[in-house]
């Protein structure tokens, strides 16, 4: 048995996970005066050492091959010159999959979690996702009105691209300047024009001008590898680094929370979490706890803190938690296009990804043969400092040897696009996670066995996309293999997309739900939930955004409820 | 391990990436640490370009005698003539150092090019009644690659020179096209800092010439 050490002191909140939920929730409330200890599982994030722009891949013996070559064998968890970021697979932490079923489990172990790496688009949920009206999944607590001005705060904040384009499908911001299209998505918004698909300004965390005493972006599209200036969103270097300065933060690294513990009343006292470093458990006591581990950590940490007053562990008496569990649904396409053979030679780097974005253009389309919609994310262009692997596509495809290859090699360079789907999947009964009976991880806490199925909806979502992107492809003038398309292989695995949302929903109703319309418990009046996990539905657009919205919504009614006495 | 400070190579102005970075957070009024954010407001693109500028100065390839670490002098100058072949301009640029240190820190990899050097030259022996790939000729060189460098010639007897030549193709190509010459040469810019960015309209313009839309 562990020898337990509590903390004599007891922090006002305790947050658990520093990523866009807890990065978020450590801001708002230390801004409030309130005193926060944040429990992140993974290290501390130290830019300077950790993140790899500007650095050529010539300056690594291994080019980013990894110091193995892990790469060339498919071994390497991610890019070498990304951002920390984690894998699906952490070592000593396993989770489990029903027989038959395939489910990917993305984890973050590191301060500011996924958004030192994330893609930073930035896509307000609109008033229908809210509200849905098919009736294929439950409303939400709250209404788009409601949440528009947290929208506006999150925007202010993080710094968000963009143009006010009037869609219902893709609502409009508190933006920042757009920045301008390259050659290759010029080329798409024409494309777009013939086939009538609008091809807007992208909406991402970059700053087009300075903000908040973050630097102007300096356009070296590396966002990836972590930007040294902040001026891509991360939580470590937005939110947390400057709330440590105030003296009202406790950072604690390398803590992996194992339960929450209640007193008589039902409210949460303490966090139990395993001290890594020492395999010992400790105990830091609280007034309040924000969890936002991700989605299903975050599930799984309410599922094993059981009691006898809370039997199906912390609120969970409507039994909903890990249920409700979905990812994105991914498709991607790419394709030559002949008419970029040889361009001229010019600086494209830009912000880090796409310039322009197609939102959902279908919403009042009747005669489609799936419901909701997906998004159309757009590479393409030289794409940055090449890499290793950025001309096997050509070696492969035009083998031989000798000037003529160098010949396609430069030629072929920055002529292609990339077009890839992000769509919205339905809620469904067969998609949930629950408590492994059988498993526990290197701390002894018990796992997560996960139950995934896409349905007809997203298979015939797929299609769709795969049409749609072959005709732009055949209208720039580049070829597809007429391939027979078969949804149900080239759908993305559940969790590959790393978008998974729900498993602690809220809703109006506690028999249904385990959140409140503020991410407040329903049985639990001191514990919140502030990651993905209490989204109802998986809008087409990406989450980061809402659940930065979301928690900065639940930390100001915490902080004001704390004020007035009722936590 | 995949440290760059430790892999500088040798010749370099001493400058490492460790203080060209402590430059720019001194640049930026970042503090050292943790506390990667501080008062930016003064920053400035100029800032950042000097520090890319600062960060890429360390980079010059030493090219001297090169004693190879996972293959052995024969395979490595195999290695290297095939090289040559793929891309011109690959002994000059140093390409199969790129794969000889791959094999050296990697057994599989090792593998997959000691026997398909060996492949290499017991094929060429065949071919040429006893001149391994090295001492047999342009034109008897030539020959060969031209069965192997193709999918289409596959045969029980040519399928391991084919995807062994598939292996050096892929990796004399990363090897050539990360370093700085083939960087330059296939036409990458940037990687830089800029105040503002903008697209040239010559490039717009010369593809919007080849399409119509």
């Amino acid at each position: 048995m562990f020898q337990v050490s509590r903390t004599p002191q007891a922090f006002d909140v305790v947050v658990i996970g520093s990523g866009a939920g807890g990065g978020t929730a450590v801001k708002v409330l230390t801004d409030a005066g309130i005193r926060v200890a944040l429990l992140e599982a993974g290290p501390m994030l130290t830019p300077e050492k950790d993140f790899k722009e500007h650095v050529w891949p010539y300056q690594v013996d291994h080019r980013g091959a990894g110091s193995h070559g892990e790469a060339y064998f498919g071994r390497q968890q991610w890019g070498y010159f990304s951002a920390p970021n984690g894998y699906w697979d952490v070592p000593g932490e396993p989770y489990t999959v029903a027989p038959g079923e395939e489910w990917k489990w993305f984890r973050s172990r590191i301060l500011g979690g996924r958004t030192n790496h994330y893609g930073r688009i930035s896509l307000r949920f609109s008033d229908y996702d809210f509200k849905p009206e098919d009736g294929l999944s439950d409303p939400w607590p709250v209404t788009y009105d409601e949440m528009s001005p947290y929208y506006d705060k999150a925007e202010g904040f993080i710094g968000v691209t963009g143009t006010k384009e009037g869609l219902r499908t893709a609502p409009d911001g508190n933006f920042l300047p757009p920045i301008a299209p390259r050659v290759h998505e010029q080329l798409i918004q024409k494309a777009g024009k013939k086939l009538n698909i609008p091809v807007i300004p992208s909406r991402m965390a970059m700053l087009t001008k300075a903000v908040n005493g973050r630097a102007a972006c300096h356009y070296c599209g590396q966002c990836g590898r972590g930007c040294l200036t902040a001026s891509a969103f991360s939580s470590s270097q937005a939110m947390i680094f400057p709330a440590m300065k105030t003296g009202k933060l406790t950072v604690i690294t390398g803590a992996m929370a194992r339960e929450l513990i209640t007193d008589g009343s039902g409210k949460v006292t303490a966090v139990s979490y395993v001290d890594k470093a020492t395999r010992t458990e400790k105990q830091i006591r609280c007034r309040a706890v924000m969890v936002a581990a991700s989605a299903c950590e975050s599930a799984r940490l309410l599922l094993n803190s059981k009691s006898p007053r809370f039997s199906n562990g912390l609120a969970n008496s409507g039994g909903a938690v890990g249920r409700y569990l979905t990812d994105s649904v991914g498709y991607a396409m790419g394709g030559h296009v002949p008419a970029m053979e040889g361009m001229p030679r010019h600086n494209s780097d830009g912000i880090g990804g796409m310039h322009v974005y197609v939102p959902w253009w279908l919403h009042d389309d009747k005669s489609k043969d799936f419901p909701r919609g997906y998004h159309i994310e757009i590479g393409g262009g030289p794409g940055g400092i090449p890499q290793l692997g950025t001309f096997a596509g050509v070696c492969s495809q035009y083998q031989g040897y000798g000037q003529q290859l160098k010949d396609q090699i430069y030629q072929n360079f920055g002529a292609q696009v990339h077009f890839a789907g992000r769509g919205e999947m339905i809620p469904n009964k067969n998609s949930y996670c629950e408590i492994d009976p059988d498993r526990v991880d290197q701390f002894g806490i018990p796992v997560l066995r996960f139950h995934f199925k896409w349905s007809d909806a997203e298979y015939n979502q797929v299609k769709h996309m795969h049409q749609t992107f072959s005709a732009m492809i055949e209208t720039l003038g580049g070829t597809v293999s007429k391939r027979p398309f078969d949804s149900t292989k080239e759908i993305s695995a559940g969790g590959f997309i790393i978008h998974e949302a729900g498993a602690v929903r809220m809703g109006a109703d506690p028999k249904t739900s385990a959140l409140n319309k503020y991410c407040q418990a329903h049985d639990v009046k001191n514990l919140f939930v502030c990651d993905a996990a209490p989204f109802v539905s998986q809008p087409d657009k990406n989450v980061t955004l809402s659940i930065v919205a979301f928690a900065w919504r639940a930390s100001e009614y915490l902080a004001e409820e704390m004020r007035k006495g009722n936590v | 391990m995949s440290n760059p400070e430790r892999t500088s190579p040798k010749g370099t102005s001493g400058f490492s990436r460790r203080a060209a970075l402590v430059q720019i957070g001194a640049g930026l009024g970042l503090t050292a640490a943790s506390e990667g954010l501080a008062e930016a407001q003064q920053a400035t693109a100029a800032q950042a370009h000097a520090a890319h500028v600062a960060a890429q100065a360390q980079t010059t390839h030493a090219v001297g005698t090169f004693m190879p670490k996972g293959l052995n002098s024969h395979e490595y100058a195999t290695l290297d003539s095939m090289a040559e072949w793929i891309v011109p301009g690959a002994h000059a640029n140093g390409s199969a150092q790129f794969i000889d240190f791959m094999c050296s820190v990697n057994d599989e990899m090792k593998v997959i090019y000691t026997g398909g050097l060996a492949w290499i030259d017991d094929t060429m022996r065949k071919r040429t009644e006893g001149s391994d790939f090295l001492h047999a000729s342009k034109d008897q060189q030539k020959a060969l690659l031209d069965v192997i460098a193709f999918r289409e010639n596959h045969s029980p007897e040519t399928g391991p020179g084919i995807r062994f030549f598939d292996w050096t193709r892929r990796m004399v190509v990363d090897s050539y096209y990360t370093s700085a010459q083939g960087i330059k040469e296939v036409g990458y810019i940037g990687n830089t800092g800029m105040a503002t960015f903008s697209v040239p309209q010559e490039a717009v313009d010369y593809v919007m010439k080849r399409i119509d839309l």
